[in-house]
């Protein structure tokens, strides 16, 4: 194909997204549109299942099984989220282990909020409020991008999520009705979690490389500037209901804007975490790395497996 | 690394009797009854389902979106194929 | 208690549901692949769910201000009756197929012949249960075949786990005091007698696995009567670290 044809190509492919067209995985494509989908849609995958990590470190100590039940709910619906966006990312034209692989040599990134330790139970409760909380505004969004196996299973996810940030916040709100050290525990939960939700919607909008290609294919419709004031601008008013306080000494309602002010992010802590050297760091991609190598007899076995009874079924039928 | 990676289906899920299957995504599984415990684990795990059919994915044979305008086109002008085409009296009612 | 007999044979099943969906869910996360996560998960699902309509059936009749977390989470390792085969360690994942599946065999027996029980609840139980435990037992048969009769290396995997997990599956057919009382007056199922069928059935699909029949005649038991093996205290600390820790709170 000649640069021309690939120029026309290129302008009734991005004037079927402008008429809000969906994009299907044999129709043509830019390949950096190919490859940002690949890029976006893996990554939020990885995140999804590095994402069970911090939240299964409690399974076995839930404090009730009620509470041992939805844990084990919701990180399963993290595990299956995460399966629905790698085999959207797959009709790409990758497979699921390349992708894995990129996962695993560390080419590829996920949310750098499951970097983070989880110390307590009430950290099960934060992370349900607020990481989920800030990744539904991210999602919700992305039911209507551009390319439609996306768009599909991002539908499919933000159904499942709703749960998710519930239970999160019950479980908060519990605490703050409970014990004077049950309070304290949410209070040291919403401390630790609240600036790393923060810097989880991403760069400010002077410093993200993206944004402008992504919001012309859908992959964004806000920026992550506007996005950050929308999760704060929820999440105080429920702070407030829980009575913790946000830790931030600069938080202020301003009238003129009918936003809260809010203090400075501090963007070293976050680079440092997204180039590895976040507190846990190591530890999920050991525990990733380590779960797919243990699992490689597995898999082989009930490859070999399905061949014997294939080729049993074979012999048979002559 | 191992490079015997299971291959992918294509889960169809009828969410009740009376409608059709519809397709509601894919997983990876080594045979087909593996696909139908996993498709089973992981589509119908909020009740949505009744029946559940599983295909490799390599089995199936799809139309090429470039030929889009020979299949698909000429069915467009095709108008009388719609009841609105043709015009009745009002008088005529329930056809 | 009036009910201390039907209290503790209660225990006696709930607490095998209880340790082993414990056992699967620290597996949420590890395991060999997404789809086998998101089942195993669905089983340990199923098996606490089933613990809590025990629990708090045991909870009413106990007579006493408890709740089914006391039960589940407050008691010493030698009052929990779980058999020690449901205990056992995910060593890999052979061992957590071979576990699953040498339980569900028995576990879907019991469901069956609990239908019959004169006791409503335990009637009402078993009849959603069974449908679980069916699928479990499929689940669990359909991997030991696939890892038994699969590579070299995994029928060895395979074959080590049954070997290490067969000692514990006698016990699956001792009846305690409390269960004895219960079989007599028609609300306890009589587990010696399905040894045979058990057996039998078991053979037949190792058999089919390209697995050996383990030759050995010396079983271990001991978990009815609350003497485990050293790995329930592990598995209880963490079990019971919050209710421990942070005693009288909700949660």
């Amino acid at each position: 194909m000649s640069d021309e044809q690939v120029k026309s190509l290129e302008e009734i492919f991005e004037a079927r997204i402008a008429r809000d067209e969906k994009i299907e995985p044999k129709d043509w494509m830019p390949e950096k549109y190919r490859k940002t989908h690949i890029r976006q849609i893996s990554q939020h995958a990885h995140s999804e299942i590095v994402g069970m990590l911090p939240e299964g470190n409690w399974i076995s100590r839930a404090p009730s099984l009620r509470r041992k039940a939805a844990l084990l709910a919701k990180v399963q619906d993290e595990a299956g989220h995460g399966l629905y966006l790698y085999s959207a990312c797959e009709t790409l034209g990758i497979s699921r282990d390349e992708l894995y692989e990129q996962l695993h040599t560390g080419k590829a990134k996920y949310s750098s909020i499951f970097n983070y330790p989880t110390v307590t139970w009430a950290d099960m409760g934060a992370i349900g409020w607020l990481v989920d909380g800030a990744a539904i505004i991210n999602q919700v969004p992305l039911c209507n991008t551009s390319y439609g196996p996306y768009a599909r299973a991002m539908v499919r996810v933000c159904k499942e999520e709703s749960f998710h940030q519930r239970q999160g916040f019950e479980i908060m709100l519990k605490l703050c009705n409970g014990s004077p050290e049950q309070k304290e525990m949410a209070q040291d939960a919403l401390n630790r979690w609240w600036w790393p939700s923060l810097m989880m919607l991403g760069p400010t909008d002077a410093e993200s490389v993206h944004t402008e290609q992504s919001m012309k294919w859908k992959l964004k419709r806000k920026t992550n500037d506007e996005l950050r004031q929308q999760f704060i601008d929820q999440t105080v008013p429920q702070a407030d209901l829980l009575g913790l306080t946000i830790p931030d000494p600069n938080l202020k309602w301003n009238d003129e804007t009918g936003s809260y002010d809010f203090g400075e992010i501090d963007w070293d802590e976050f680079w440092q975490v997204v180039k590895g050297h976040g507190p846990c760091n190591k530890e999920r991609m050991d525990a990733r790395v380590g779960a797919w190598e243990k699992g490689a007899w597995v898999r082989d076995a009930a490859m070999a497996h399905a061949k014997k009874k294939e080729n049993k079924k074979l012999k048979e039928a002559v | 690394m191992s490079n015997n990676n299971w291959p992918l289906w294509e889960v169809f899920v009828r969410s009740k009797n009376g409608l059709e299957h519809r397709h509601f995504g894919s997983l990876h599984a080594a045979d087909a009854d593996m696909a139908l415990e996993n498709a089973r684990d992981v589509y119908t795990r909020r009740n949505e389902g009744v029946s559940i059919w599983v295909v490799e994915s390599s089995n199936i044979t799809a139309s090429n979106p470039e030929h889009n305008g020979e299949l698909f086109e000429p069915a467009q002008d095709k108008v009388y194929r719609h009841p609105t085409f043709y015009n009745l009296p009002d008088e005529v009612k329930h056809m | 208690m009036q009910n201390k007999n039907l209290f503790h044979y209660i225990l006696g099943i709930a607490d095998n549901s209880l340790i082993l969906g414990q056992r699967l869910g620290e597996l949420c996360g590890h395991g060999p692949s997404l789809e086998t996560d998101i089942a195993c998960t669905n089983i340990s699902l199923d098996l606490i769910g089933q613990t809590r309509s025990y629990y708090q059936y045991a909870a009413k009749i106990s007579e006493e201000d408890k709740t089914e977390d006391d039960i589940a989470f407050l008691r010493l390792e030698r009052e929990y009756k779980n058999v020690l085969l449901v205990e056992q360690p995910n060593k890999h994942f052979g061992y957590v197929m071979g576990r699953q599946f040498l339980f569900d065999v028995y576990h879907l027996m019991l469901m069956q012949e609990l239908q019959n029980s004169k006791d409503e609840t335990l009637v009402a139980i078993a009849k959603k249960g069974i449908k679980e435990v069916s699928y479990h037992k499929r689940f669990s048969t359909d991997w030991v075949k696939r890892l038994g009769d699969g590579t070299e290396e995994s029928n060895q995997k395979m074959q080590e786990a049954i070997d290490g997990l067969w000692r514990y599956t006698d016990e699956l057919f001792q009846l305690t005091d409390a269960d004895k009382a219960m079989v007599e007056l028609g609300v306890g199922v009589d587990v010696s007698k399905f040894k045979e069928a058990y057996y039998t059935e078991v053979t037949e699909v190792l058999k089919e696995a390209n697995l050996t029949i383990p030759e050995s005649k010396y079983f271990t038991s001991g978990g009815k009567k609350g003497v485990h093996s050293e790995h329930m205290g592990y598995l209880l600390s963490d079990l019971q670290y919050m209710q421990r820790t942070y005693p009288n709170m909700k949660w």
